[in-house]
């Protein structure tokens, strides 16, 4: 028996599981079409320099090779004749337009792994043998490889802007001159968070054929944005986006960074056009790790203001962020992030923040799940601990008192300028998060232990809390269609990433049309042709938005469907009943079945609108216990606490979580994208770039609760999926002060590496050598 | 060069380059696309198959090298559309997400179930630490694997092309 509006909240298996599991999945690089090319890219070796000369002559030569494309084929084969730059999509300010990434680089090279030629030919060996007699001439300029030389100005990516400053964010709430004027207690800090990035395991690629009787375009590959990309890509190319269907396959990860436009996705289709074959390219692990965004390099020096009770006051400060050689897509949210989200969950009447975004000869950076978050967390969670400890006050109690009350809900945050954004926390209670939390550690039980050294191992605790932002705007579209058999297909602007999408969208449109789950015949998403307009999947949008506009198509639908049936059934429309998703019935008994209404060709789109954010919020707990000899840290249990609104599927929540903080804990003790002072990346391989395996981190537990809905939507959900990484920092660098306390360990820099805790054990016993003599 | 083997149970013969991978060959030429490619130098494992009963990296291996041997890859795991009991416990404790180092995952913790049944979580996480996955933090990975321990114990998890 069904019980109706069942659906939602339950635990329910995945779809997207059965052709994972048997193989079938189909990935990108999967796809085979008759007459394929396939594309390899050449790349800069040198960080900074200017392009002397390039010769593919022999290339062109070699057996097998069809064609190199260069700046040269770019630039004539433009609308404008000119090379097309990677647009801003989010915070699209005039400022960033002359530090836009060329697709191609045709006079100067800014970072090693640029785009230099494409070279496409009868198979992937040979189109990489051909990249070796490619002979390219750079004289190289001195690199700016950190954000103190950008800031120095001794050599400039942009010679003409005389400035390697790209832009400055400033968020602004109340009055920090008054707030610290008279201010009883304050310390200033400096904190440090270090590149690193998303790393989907999937690498990218792309296949694009070009048909061109019907000149049209199809590009599969894509993922997130396709709807922005595609009209990216018209605009580059001088189509009408009519004319081109960017179609995403399954997609092995996003984590923010996969799906944005990157240069390759102009140059794949360009070349497809060019060439009049169907091209393919997958990228290998080195390219991945130096070409797509890194993120969360950042550098802050903050000062708080607090009561002799512990009060917060006021928090200002100046954070900086190196963002790498060029700003794409969405390369300033990370650092307008840390500018507005540096006060977190707590009540900060007064914020001064502002954070300059300085241009280096690196990968240019885009966001990684909790952009500008993580930094913020690690700044902020350590800054509290030290405040507690100078102040004598309990950690928790310092955090109890400054989390923002229900009562004040909504609350208001630090506005940000320029593309001024004012936004608020929308609902909850953080208290119970962190009361939960803290139980499901043992705080209590476990205080004893913190500090000690048992075996030759220091035993540490921290806590820290956490808000995370989804459900950004403006518009999410949904088309719901009813088939023959009287089931219903969805069909959705948002896009699957890997979080489990057509499992969570079937539960919506089945509770919401009424029917059981096995009546949703399939959530379509990742094509540009299946609705007139679509967002995709970021800023943990995809349940709220997506979800919402599946609601407004199933209204719509049940619209479409009384109006269909009440001239079937001789009545009026609202006299006609729909029953259990599978017929329709007019007042006096007479019923027709729904699928012998689609023949009439039933579907109905719908949209969600909203302009405000989803807050959700938690807390996060860790047990460490470290060796000060090995400088290792073996995290003996973790607790991630988290309110999420309403849940659509508990198992894939919970899911989302645990992955979430392992991935968080990557960012704090390991992961670390490296380079020396000329620019060269020194960590081009899964065997110099670590990541968390299967031994290093066995206990992690996840809690999440839905006891505030949000009331901005009518689900009543939040984002979900950010919360586990963006306090993994602050709580692991504060567990592991907590554990060497009494060695003077005091961390203000990720990656908590062994190597690195080793040296603050080192440091905090010279100092305290010092200090004695 | 002209090599044949058997995979899952077929044999089959293919003309390849010296040069090329198993894993390649196994995608590209057999068109048996669920072993997956994440970074061709034997880290990630994502690539990994079962070659005359030991878990290898298809990446790291020549299709040459695979003449005259069984192979097993994740088309393999499960008899026609029925999942095997490791699949249907991946799907119970939710233990992929993008499905990218899914087949890999199988793949190594069918090998270990196969030699070692009674393996403890330890070892489940030791085996597992060479295959890596960026979305479920591993933990119901592991679950998933300890929890299909017994369908091996009295070898119903055994499937062809297991030595």
């Amino acid at each position: 028996m069904r019980t109706v509006n069942s659906l939602i909240g339950s635990p329910i298996e995945r779809r997207e599981d059965l052709r994972f599991l048997r193989g079938r999945g189909e990935y990108v690089d999967d796809l085979l079409r008759e007459g394929l090319l396939y594309a390899a890219v050449l790349r800069s070796s040198v960080a900074h320099g200017r392009i002397r000369s390039l010769d593919v002559s022999a290339a062109r030569a070699l057996a097998g090779v069809h064609t190199v494309v260069t700046a040269a084929e770019v630039r004539s084969g433009s609308p404008e004749n000119r090379i097309p730059r990677v647009p801003m999509r989010l915070q699209p300010l005039p400022e960033f337009e002359p530090v836009g990434q060329p697709v191609i680089a045709e006079t100067k090279v800014r970072y090693v792994g640029e785009a230099l030629a494409v070279v496409l030919a009868s198979s992937a060996a040979i189109a990489e043998d051909a990249l070796g007699l490619i002979e390219v001439d750079i004289e190289p300029l001195p690199a700016v490889a950190g954000r103190r030389a950008s800031a120095k100005g001794e050599a400039f990516l942009f010679e003409e802007r005389a400035s390697n400053l790209a832009m400055k964010f400033h968020a602004v709430r109340g009055d920090t001159a008054i707030a610290f004027k008279d201010a009883p207690y304050v310390r200033r800090e400096r904190f440090r968070t270090q590149r690193h990035m998303a790393l989907p395991m999937e690498p990218r690629g792309l296949l694009a054929r070009w048909d061109a009787a019907e000149g049209k375009l199809t590009v599969c590959g894509g993922a997130k944005v396709l709807f922005f990309n595609r009209r990216t890509l018209a605009r580059h190319l001088g189509l009408p986006e009519s004319a081109i269907e960017l179609i995403e396959n399954d997609v092995g990860g996003g984590f923010g960074a996969r799906g944005e436009f990157y240069p390759e996705d102009f140059l794949i289709p360009f070349a497809a056009r060019h060439a009049g074959r169907p091209v393919k390219w997958t990228e290998d692990r080195r390219e991945h790790l130096m070409t797509v965004n890194h993120a969360r390099e950042a550098e802050c020096e903050v000062e708080i203001a607090c009561t002799r009770d512990g009060a917060i006051l006021g928090l200002r400060g100046h954070a900086h962020v190196d963002v790498g050689a060029y700003m794409r897509t969405n390369g300033a949210v990370g650092a307008r992030n840390i500018a507005q989200f540096m006060s977190g969950p707590y009540r900060i009447e007064n914020i001064d923040i502002d954070v300059s975004l300085w241009l280096t000869n690196k990968t240019p950076v885009g966001t990684y799940r909790g952009p500008g978050r993580f930094e913020t967390d690690f700044f902020r969670e350590r800054l509290l601990d030290m405040v507690a400890r100078d102040l004598a006050i309990d950690r928790v109690e310092l955090r109890r008192r400054n989390l923002v009350p229900q009562r004040d809900m909504p609350y208001p945050i630090a506005t940000i300028t320029p593309f001024e954004s004012k936004d608020e926390l929308d609902s909850g209670n953080y208290q119970v998060t962190l009361d939960r939390c803290l139980r499901e550690i043992k705080w209590q039980e476990k205080a004893r232990l913190s500090g000690k050294a048992i075996g030759g191992r220091y035993h540490g605790l921290a806590v820290g809390c956490f808000i995370e932002g989804g459900a950004a705007g403006p518009k999410e579209t949904a088309r719901i269609v009813l088939e023959p058999d009287g089931s219903f297909s969805v069909y959705v602007g948002s896009s699957a990433i890997g979080q489990g999408l057509e499992t969570a969208f079937a539960q919506i449109a089945a509770d919401a049309l009424e029917v059981p789950l096995d009546r949703i015949r399939g959530v379509l998403h990742g094509s540009t042709a299946y609705v007139s307009d679509g967002y995709g999947a970021y800023h943990s949008r995809s349940v709220v938005m997506g979800g919402s506009a599946i609601l407004a198509a199933a209204d719509n639908l049940r619209a479409v469907i009384r109006a269909q049936a009440a001239e079937r059934l001789g009545c009026a429309p609202g006299e006609v009943g729909i029953v259990e998703g599978e017929k329709a019935v007019a007042p006096n008994g007479r019923s027709v079945a729904l699928g012998a209404l689609s023949g009439a060709g039933i579907s109905a789109e719908g949209a969600f609108l909203n302009k405000k954010h989803t807050y959700t919020y938690g807390a996060h707990a860790a047990h460490v216990a470290v060796d000060p000899k090995l400088g290792h840290v073996d995290l003996i249990d973790y607790v991630v606490v988290e309110d999420c609104g309403r849940i659509i599927n508990p198992l894939t929540v919970h899911g989302q979580a645990i992955g979430s903080v392992v991935q968080g804990l990557g960012g704090a003790v390991m992961e670390h994208l490296q380079y020396d002072e000329d620019g060269q990346l020194l960590t081009g391989s899964l065997a110099d770039y670590l990541i968390p395996t299967a031994s290093d981190f066995p206990s992690i537990r996840a809690v999440v609760l839905e006891e505030h809905p949000s009331p901005i939507n009518p689900l009543g959900a939040k984002g979900a999926g950010e919360g586990g990484i963006i306090a993994a920092g602050g709580v692991m660098a504060n567990a592991i002060a907590d554990a060497l306390r009494d060695l003077a360990v005091e961390p203000r820099e990720l990656p908590l590496t062994p190597s690195r805790i080793w040296e603050l054990v080192q440091a905090g016993r010279s100092n305290a050598q010092s200090g004695q003599g | 060069m002209s090599i044949r083997f058997e995979v899952n149970g077929k044999k089959v013969e293919v003309d390849v380059e010296p040069r090329m991978t198993l894993a390649d060959c196994l995608r590209h030429v057999l068109r048996l696309t669920g072993t997956h490619v994440g970074c061709e130098h034997g880290v990630c494992g994502a690539c990994t198959i079962i070659v005359d009963g030991a878990a290898v990296r298809s990446c790291l291996m020549l299709a040459v090298q695979a003449e005259g041997s069984q192979i097993l890859t994740v088309e393999g795991l499960c008899d026609g559309e029925d999942l095997s009991p490791l699949q249907q416990s991946f799907r119970k404790h939710h233990a992929l997400q993008c499905g990218f180092c899914t087949p890999g995952m199988l793949i190594t913790a069918h090998a270990l179930l196969s030699e070692e049944p009674d393996c403890d979580a330890a070892r489940v996480r030791e085996v597992l630490s060479g295959n890596l996955c960026r979305c479920t933090g591993y933990i119901s990975i592991v679950e998933a694997v300890l929890d299909a321990r017994v369908a091996y114990r009295d070898n119903a998890g055994r499937v062809a092309g297991k030595a």
